[in-house]
């Protein structure tokens, strides 16, 4: 008895980590307020470990568990009633709710509700980031604050004030319609990126990546592709694997930066590579592509080439000419100047690079310089190639960023014991 | 659900726009307005006289003072605002939208708080 009654808890753990999501989803729209939602499915999840040991393990745990969420919901209002005869009406309201609506159909509709409420456009983006990760993965407010490098007052006051939003302005509990889901797709894929890049490539502290946030990332990357296969669904979730399967050889031991160039390919997963591929295929087989599923080509590009110099540039560059008219921005017009220099040379890609910061556009941008002082180094133009690297380590926040800015600049002053320094004058 | 769309924009394009340019916008504003009415969104709607007719009035220890212009001066001006009855956020974002001076100028959206 003891021990399957352990089984039993056991089991109920395995579905709030697999199930809680999608049961509150669906108590979102029928309770339709976020806290209260919650508070059904912490009340579903206690009644189970109070009864499953004893009744058995219902057939259907899911249905279950969103049937007895809303009956919690329910005396909840009921005992508030007593102060607040507005409760009253809600349990009346809900105690109507036909019963057939409570779950199955509609199950993974109700999942992309609460993405889509989550990242609704009238939230603030940082707003959007915490909602989605707190509501849709389950991550804890303290998790979430980790991850951010903030306070969990801070990300907890963020959630709270959304939800205020979400309710005063009455925000929908609903999918966009076919004419508001290509903006409202984008506004979602632009917080599963900011996730993953926040995950990628740590914007400052200690560590270069925060693997934690990347595979939340690319789980939600996933959900959206099973819920929602738009092309560029695809393409963001191509995006974030090829990036993602660089995992291994991107630092050493020790945290330091490996560039592409000098990493160990064998060290690549390649299976993430072949599902990335497949993505990619499917999003430009519905021939309406889009900035992200671009990007996942030239992550493409260089994921397939067996060794660094087997790199198809050529290809490279076209792609980011037709990235830069669909989503022209200085970063990709940064990036494609690098990609030139590597297939016309450094001295075509230094002179795309100098016109861009001529511009003024990326001034503050540690990577211009530090791609510059690069280009510099090549052409044997050490004192500039100096200049630059001092420039970027006046920008860059990101220490393991720094100490590699470091090392260059330390080797350029050593002269002849570089052996990567390039032509020398 | 009822929000209240306030339009902001820069008055001073108003004052220096060509006649035909200001009759063709008056004349979205009426469709605009011809427009919310059929489909129940319009409960009312007004154009203000620009800021330098306007007066800020407050009160303090008893005594009244009032100031020449607007509360704060900001680059765009409110200008006129709608009082509509939309279905959620989404709905009233939609109406908002298609106010006219959306293209140049910005649309505040703000529920109106019920009081039961």
């Amino acid at each position: 008895m003891q021990e399957s009654a352990a089984r039993v808890r056991a089991e109920i753990e395995a579905l709030y980590r697999s199930e809680s999501r999608r049961v509150l989803a669906t108590l979102i729209r029928l309770v339709g307020d976020f806290d209260r939602a919650e508070e059904a499915l912490h009340d579903a999840f206690a009644a189970a470990l109070d009864r499953w040991p004893i009744e058995g393990v219902p057939d259907h745990p899911r249905a279950w568990l969103v049937s007895t969420g809303r009956f919690k919901a329910i005396d909840r209002l009921r005992r508030n009633a007593r102060f607040d005869p507005l409760q009253g009406d809600e349990a009346d309201r809900l105690e109507a709710t036909p019963a057939a609506v409570e779950f199955d159909a509609g199950v993974e509709d109700d999942r992309l509700r609460l993405i889509f409420t989550c990242c609704h456009p009238a939230l603030t983006a940082d707003a959007r980031i915490a909602l989605t990760l707190r509501e849709v993965c389950g991550l804890a407010t303290e998790e979430i604050a980790r991850a951010f490098l903030t306070s969990p007052p801070t990300i907890a006051q963020r959630i709270v004030r959304a939800k205020a939003k979400i309710r005063d302005a009455r925000i929908p509990y609903q999918v966009p319609t076919r004419a508001e889901l290509p903006d409202r797709l984008e506004v979602v894929l632009h917080v599963i990126y900011l996730v993953f890049n926040e995950g990628y490539s740590a914007s400052a502290g200690e560590s270069l990546t925060r693997h934690d946030l990347c595979d939340e990332a690319i789980r939600l990357g996933r959900l959206l592709v099973e819920l929602l296969p738009e092309s560029e669904a695809l393409g963001l979730l191509a995006l974030m694997l090829f990036h993602d399967s660089r995992r291994a050889a991107r630092a050493t031991a020790d945290g330091e930066i490996i560039l592409l160039d000098d990493q160990d390919r064998s060290l690549w997963h390649r299976a993430q590579i072949r599902e990335g591929g497949a993505l990619i295929e499917r999003a430009l087989s519905s021939r309406r592509v889009g900035p992200f599923t671009l990007q996942a080509a030239i992550a493409a590009a260089h994921a397939t080439a067996e060794r660094a110099r087997d790199t198809d540039w050529r290809q490279i560059v076209g792609l980011y000419d037709v990235l830069l008219r669909l989503d022209p921005s200085p970063v990709v017009e940064l990036n494609r100047a690098a990609a030139i220099a590597m297939a016309d040379g450094a001295e075509a890609g230094l002179a795309e690079l100098d016109a861009i910061l001529a511009r003024g556009d990326l001034a503050d941008y540690h990577l211009a310089y530090s791609a510059r002082a690069e280009l510099c180094r090549r052409l044997g133009r050490r004192d500039e190639a100096r200049e630059a690297y001092t420039r970027a380590l006046a920008l860059v926040k990101q220490e393991p960023e720094r100490r590699f800015l470091q090392r260059r600049l330390a080797e350029l002053s050593n002269g002849p014991g570089d052996p990567d320094a390039g032509p020398r004058t | 659900m009822r929000y209240l769309c306030l339009i902001y924009d820069e008055e001073k394009k108003w004052a220096t726009m060509p006649k035909t340019e200001a009759d063709a916008m008056m004349g979205e504003y009426f469709a605009f307005t011809e427009g919310v009415k059929k489909s129940g969104h319009y409960i009312g709607g007004e154009a203000l006289q620009p800021t330098p007719s306007a007066t800020t009035v407050r009160v303090r220890n008893g005594k009244i003072s009032s100031t020449d212009g607007p509360f704060a001066e900001t680059k765009e001006q409110l200008g006129g605002y709608y009082l509509i009855n939309a279905r959620d956020l989404n709905d009233a974002i939609q109406v908002a939208a298609k106010i006219p001076s959306a293209k140049f100028g910005s649309i505040e959206v703000r529920p109106i708080m019920e009081f039961n």
